[in-house]
């Protein structure tokens, strides 16, 4: 494999789960993480999960890594069953998850020292490249602490990609995160999909954050945990998460959520 | 500096009250000597040899105590902390032999081994192995798990997961484990070289208690200053760069 080929774009691959169930023993006893979710991504879509916390937007996104296990149900991922993790599918965790002990050309580089046939040489310039793609490439040596939250999240993301996956898997990344770095991160992440054709799946509970973001708006509703409405929403890119047509849709998928959860404290309530 | 200042002032003031004492007269200098006979032993001592041989003497038997101490307590630490059988049986097993203190292993040492090099060791290997074991455990139970959820979708797997991710991603936590084992590895041999005599070598802790037997008050005080600047030594040479190392990488706040 020459540096051309690691870096070329691959083609994004299509995510089908189908009936996936999954159940936790917590701590206040056992928890119905989903019920029989089935939900189909497209080639090189963007789609936003959104819920309240506990409705299982974040078991699902770890099933499709394949970092646990469904109890019942299929998901293929990139035409294959998936069976486990695989670099096919990177993830950006809600804490960057960066690794302290290695700077941040040694955290951009740990995937991509597991991936077969690239000499070091030509490692190092795919890292190179993508700390450029989110604008970090001065930060190399920096050690991860003194990287702000944005920047952090910045090398998070050079890291996901640096493997050259074919779907990228977010779980809320910008949650911890100021108003104005998000905003810019927005853009950000935007511009990248365009440019690196990426299946994504984007885990959040901001809904203006998801409008401005996704293709699709999947709306979660929690115990159990289950797609209750799908928002597709019809705006050119790339988006202002300020304009207004993004608010109305934001208002749209609020006044939904509000629904079912005004209905489940009812049930509480009985 | 400023700091520096206080810490002197402060033991020169120390001192000149022992000395002060000392020439009331009140006390009898076989019990208490005054700071020059102490100092005059020192001196003595080191030219002569005597107390160079003593400290080379403990320090081989701590170090090879504390090394052997490492190689199996640090790895039986990381296996109690990341499976459940080892927890179940070494890690009980760390946690009632720890509580026993080590001198109490000194009757059994010597019953195996008699008055040998190995009874020592026995000794120190016993008192920081199991409190190294249980420090590591701490330490690694203590890591985020995040890391090692984060390397598993980078393809990271089995071995290459435990040296790079889990032995790093521990580190800071280890730090306080290692000083732990070394201060008992440190406090087992000074008992265990007080009680024995080893005709193999003669340390400190025997250069402590022959004062004693000799009535030599000064050659004790001497002997016990050098063993606290040797624990602070050790703590300046094995564990500052370290944490210094940590500091930076991590940022700081880590240890404190």
């Amino acid at each position: 494999m020459n540096i051309e080929q690691a870096l070329a774009n691959v083609a994004p691959q299509r995510i089908e789960v189908s009936n996936v169930s999954k159940s936790f023993e917590g701590k206040g006893g056992h928890v119905h993480a989903l019920d029989n979710v089935s939900l189909s991504v497209g080639e090189g879509e963007f789609v936003c999960l959104v819920g309240p916390s506990g409705c299982g937007k974040s078991t699902l996104l770890n099933l499709i890594a394949g970092l646990d296990k469904p109890d019942s149900g299929s998901i293929i991922a990139s035409g294959k069953p998936v069976t486990g993790s695989g670099r096919d599918r990177m993830v950006m965790f809600q804490e960057s998850a960066l690794f302290p002990w290695l700077d941040v050309m040694g955290n951009v580089l740990f995937g991509l020292n597991l991936k077969p046939g690239l000499n070091r040489k030509e490692r190092l310039e795919v890292a190179k490249y993508y700390l450029n793609l989110v604008g970090l490439e001065r930060f190399q040596k920096a050690n991860v602490h003194e990287l702000s939250g944005g920047m952090k999240q910045r090398v998070a993301l050079a890291r996901a990609l640096a493997p050259n996956p074919s779907i990228l898997l977010m779980d809320e990344p910008f949650a911890a995160l100021d108003a104005m770095t998000r905003e810019q991160l927005y853009g950000d992440i935007q511009k990248i999909w365009e440019a690196r054709k990426k299946t994504i799946i984007f885990v959040t509970h901001n809904v203006r954050e998801a409008a401005c973001l996704g293709d699709r708006v999947l709306l979660f509703s929690p115990n159990p945990g289950r797609i209750r409405n799908e928002f597709g929403i019809g705006l050119s890119r790339p988006r202002d998460i300020n304009s207004v047509d993004l608010a109305g849709y934001a208002t749209e998928i609020t006044t939904a959520l509000k629904g079912f959860v005004n209905e489940n404290g009812k049930e509480a309530a009985e | 500096m400023k700091r520096f200042g206080a810490t002197l002032i402060f033991f020169l003031i120390l001192i000149a009250s022992w000395e002060l004492l000392v020439r009331t007269g009140r006390y009898s200098p076989v019990l208490l000597p005054s700071p020059m006979s102490v100092w005059d032993y020192m001196y003595q001592s080191f030219k002569d040899g005597s107390l160079l041989s003593a400290t080379g003497v403990t320090m081989r038997r701590l170090l090879i105590g504390y090394l052997i101490g490492l190689v199996f307590g640090v790895p039986l630490g990381f296996l109690t902390a990341r499976y459940r059988i080892f927890h179940d049986t070494i890690g009980v097993l760390a946690l009632g032999i720890q509580t026993l203190p080590s001198v109490c292993f000194v009757p059994l040492a010597l019953m195996w081994f008699g008055q040998t090099e190995a009874a020592m060791l026995f000794v120190v290997v016993m008192g920081s192995l199991w409190s190294i074991v249980i420090a590591t455990e701490n330490g690694v139970r203590t890591m985020p798990p995040i890391y090692v959820r984060a390397a598993r979708t980078m393809g990271s797997s089995g071995w290459h997961t435990w040296v790079k991710v889990i032995f790093p991603a521990s580190l800071p936590y280890l730090v306080g484990g290692m000083k732990q084992g070394w201060a008992f590895a440190w406090r087992s041999l000074m008992a265990a070289e007080i009680f024995v005599t080893i005709l193999t070598g003669f340390g400190l802790g025997q250069l402590l208690q022959y004062g004693r037997d000799l009535h030599a008050m000064d050659q004790v005080i001497a002997v016990m200053i050098v063993i606290v600047f040797i624990g602070l030594l050790a703590d300046k040479i094995i564990f500052s760069p370290w944490e210094n190392f940590l500091r930076k990488r991590w940022g700081v706040g880590i240890n404190d």
